[in-house]
């Protein structure tokens, strides 16, 4: 469970959280949500204690989090950011094993954990040995998310992880992350500004707006109660595919 | 046993008494080394080891080496000492003179024997015409034209206290630059110059150096300075120099210059070949074979180089973390690193003068505070250009800021690094050729002589090694690129 007690953040002037307050709960996926600058992304810099609040606390687990902690609880997170943001100097392998190397792993355990983690996120052996530069953005994806997984966290942070992917690709992989977390049952915690795919992990969305959370819930609580027009607006600002077909239809 | 005893007696008291070790200096033009030379031979003979530092600077550099004790002995001229040296003080006689150097602990010999001062010289044929053999003959002749050095027309006691002492009537005069001044001499265009009464140049223009009838211009009677300690310590030895004492005339002194800037005999052998003809003293000017010459000068000059740069690594690359990782920190760091680099490298070598005095260690400082920036630089920005995603990746994974330096962000860097230290190298190879200047020696050295005594092949034969070894130490850190830049950053991406 990750608790987060009336946290603020500015950066100069501005106001990037203000006074929010969430838990997330275990076992299940919550996605936050809101237009750019929303605070989404800063949030999940401050779960990961990459930042440090202004105001409030963050308990990990019971754990307040403290620049002390803040090495060991990581290691109970795993982070997959957009892009995958893999070491480009190490090959696929070295990234997902130099936590475990760094930690005395020995060489058994982390190929054994490797080939678990390959099945698992479909991600092929023989290529384990190539660079960053040398496999596709799908492919990189599935190298960060086992990196992320490697020491078998309790918790999954996810920064927009499929946004530069092309939509077929995209489409794939969403169906794999979602297999992936129900087959794990983590504490999962994913970043998007796509209200589709917010509905399609989502246990409960969080939508947020200028620093603030304006609702949470699942897809259908905010179609049929929105708090407030926002809601409403934010959502029907994403186009569906068969829109403007069915558009023809009426006219 | 007792036999024994002696000879170990023998043997210690041989090697308790190693052969007297003479550091001889001089300056920066042809007559200096000349004369150094002939005191390192005379020594040599003497069985003194000796080491002559060659056109080691100025008079200000020479002085404090031999204060110092950087150097033993070294050629001076008594005029240079009385204006320059102990300028401060008044100096009735040789006896006043004497005594001020003897407070500091330095010894002046007697005259070598010739006068090089300040002289006014005409075409030997022209000034036989008018019939004139002294200065105060150009009064009869206002329509010469005289063109002098500029230094000399600007300084008081060199064109204007001329004209007032002699009461000179000529209004033609201009400044000019020395070389240009014989050219001029020799179309006809002007008439009077001002030169060194030792110039070699007397002799190749056929010039006749008129005579200072008021005694106007102070003596600079050519002597040696030494250390007092020399006299305890090596009086044989000294007492060998000193016999260059009133040795050398004026004449002799222009037909050694000449031969060595006209004939470009080296000075050794001109050196060499007097003392055997004028003192009976047989010595050997060192023959070096150009390649024995090229090996040490390229050891030397290596030497500067390697052990400037590999300081110069060890203290860039934690300067350039350092200042990645504390942004003040960091503008003061660049800060200093960078004005560091706009000192002009010749005027951070006189810096270090008296700081460090002379030879290679200043030299090194010198280089290394200058291999210090393109480091600096270069480690900072290959560190601070590292995408965000790949910094915070490695932060969530839950390294330590240590292990994320070592295991990811140097690597990563390491490219950028090395072409900083890369530019450091090359950059310094260069600049070490100015090392010679306070006796580094290296590759500068045949620079330095070739340019005194304008002798090209002399200068090639120390900026070619120069060219060649910074193309050398370029493809080597290209080499190294290839083992120490991790092999996904290499890559191009499909």
């Amino acid at each position: 469970m990750i608790n987060i007690e009336n946290v603020s953040k500015t950066y100069g002037s501005t106001n990037v959280l203000d006074s929010v307050s969430l838990i997330i709960h275990p076992h299940k996926t919550t996605v936050l949500i809101g237009p750019s600058g929303c605070g989404k992304s800063t949030l999940m810099r401050l779960i990961m204690g990459i930042i440090r609040p202004d105001r409030g606390s963050i308990y990990i687990e019971d754990q307040m989090l403290t620049p002390n902690n803040v090495f060991a609880i990581r290691q109970r997170m795993g982070y997959v950011i957009q892009d995958g943001g893999l070491f480009p100097h190490l090959t696929a392998q070295e990234n997902i094993s130099l936590m475990a190397h760094y930690l005395g792993w020995n060489r058994d355990r982390i190929r054994d954990r490797i080939f678990e983690l390959c099945k698992l996120a479909k991600f092929p052996p023989d290529a384990l040995n190539r660079y960053p530069v040398q496999i596709s953005g799908g492919q990189k994806q599935r190298v960060s998310l086992m990196r992320a997984l490697m020491l078998d966290p309790h918790i999954l942070l996810l920064d927009e992880p499929l946004v530069a992917l092309d939509p077929l690709i995209r489409f794939e992989l969403q169906v794999d992350l979602k297999e992936v977390f129900q087959a794990l049952g983590k504490t999962v915690v994913m970043v998007t500004h796509d209200i589709g795919e917010a509905g399609f992990f989502g246990d409960e969305i969080v939508l947020l707006k200028s620093g603030r959370i304006v609702q949470k819930g699942t897809l259908i609580d905010l179609v049929q109660t929105p708090a407030e027009p926002f809601v409403t607006r934010f959502i029907n600002a994403q186009r569906s595919p068969l829109e403007s077909i069915n558009r023809g239809k009426i006219d | 046993m007792r036999a024994l005893l002696l000879v170990l007696l023998l043997v210690n008291a041989s090697e308790a008494r190693p052969a007297t070790q003479i550091k001889v200096g001089s300056k920066v033009f042809t007559e200096s080394v000349i004369l150094g030379e002939m005191v390192a031979q005379i020594a040599r003979t003497e069985g003194a080891r000796v080491e002559h530092l060659r056109q080691l600077g100025g008079t200000r550099v020479l002085w404090d080496s031999l204060l110092k004790g950087e150097i033993d002995i070294y050629p001076e001229y008594t005029g240079t000492i009385t204006q320059e040296i102990l300028a401060d003080k008044y100096i009735r006689d040789e006896e006043t003179l004497k005594r001020a150097l003897g407070q500091k602990g330095i010894l002046m010999s007697r005259s070598l024997g010739f006068n090089d001062t300040y002289a006014i010289g005409m075409k030997e044929d022209f000034a036989n015409k008018l019939g004139i053999t002294k200065i105060s003959d150009l009064r009869n002749h206002p329509e010469l034209k005289l063109g002098f050095s500029n230094e000399f027309i600007d300084r008081a006691d060199g064109w204007p206290g001329l004209r007032k002492t002699y009461n000179l009537p000529q209004k033609d005069v201009r400044g000019l630059d020395h070389d240009l001044a014989y050219r001029g001499l020799e179309s006809g265009s002007i008439h009077v110059i001002d030169l060194y009464s030792t110039d070699a140049e007397i002799r190749y223009y056929k010039l006749r150096v008129l005579k200072d009838d008021l005694n106007y211009f102070p003596e600079y009677n050519a002597v040696l300075l030494y250390r007092g300690d020399l006299k305890e310590r090596a009086p044989d030895v000294l007492n060998a120099i000193l016999r260059l004492e009133g040795a050398i005339s004026e004449s002799n002194m222009i037909e050694m210059n000449a031969r060595v800037k006209l004939d470009r005999v080296p000075e050794g052998v001109v050196a060499s070949d007097f003392l055997r003809k004028n003192l009976s003293i047989n010595t050997e000017s060192r023959g070096e074979t150009f390649i024995t010459r090229l090996i040490r000068r390229t050891l030397e000059h290596l030497f500067l180089v390697a052990v400037s740069l590999a300081a110069a690594i060890l203290l860039s690359i934690p300067l350039g973390i350092l200042a990645y990782r504390n942004e003040r920190i960091g503008r003061a760091i660049l800060g200093i690193v960078g004005i560091i680099q706009t000192v002009p490298s010749l005027a951070l070598l006189v810096f270090m003068i008296p700081l460090l005095g002379i030879g290679s260690i200043p030299a090194i400082v010198a280089l290394f505070l200058y291999s210090l920036l393109p480091i600096v630089r270069n480690t900072y920005s290959g560190l601070r250009d590292i995408p965000s995603q790949i910094r915070e990746s490695a932060e969530a994974l839950g390294l330590s800021p240590g292990a994320r330096l070592r295991l990811v962000e140097l690597p990563i860097a390491s490219r950028s690094i090395l072409s900083g230290i890369k530019t450091s190298a090359v950059i310094n190879v260069g600049t070490a050729t100015l090392g010679a200047l306070i006796g580094a020696g290296g590759y500068g050295q045949p620079i330095l002589t070739g340019i005194r005594l304008d002798n090209v092949g002399l200068i090639l034969e120390g900026a070619i090694p120069a060219a060649i070894l910074a193309l050398l130490v370029q493809g080597l850190f290209d080499l190294l690129e290839r083992v120490a830049v991790p092999k996904g950053l290499r890559l191009k991406g499909e």
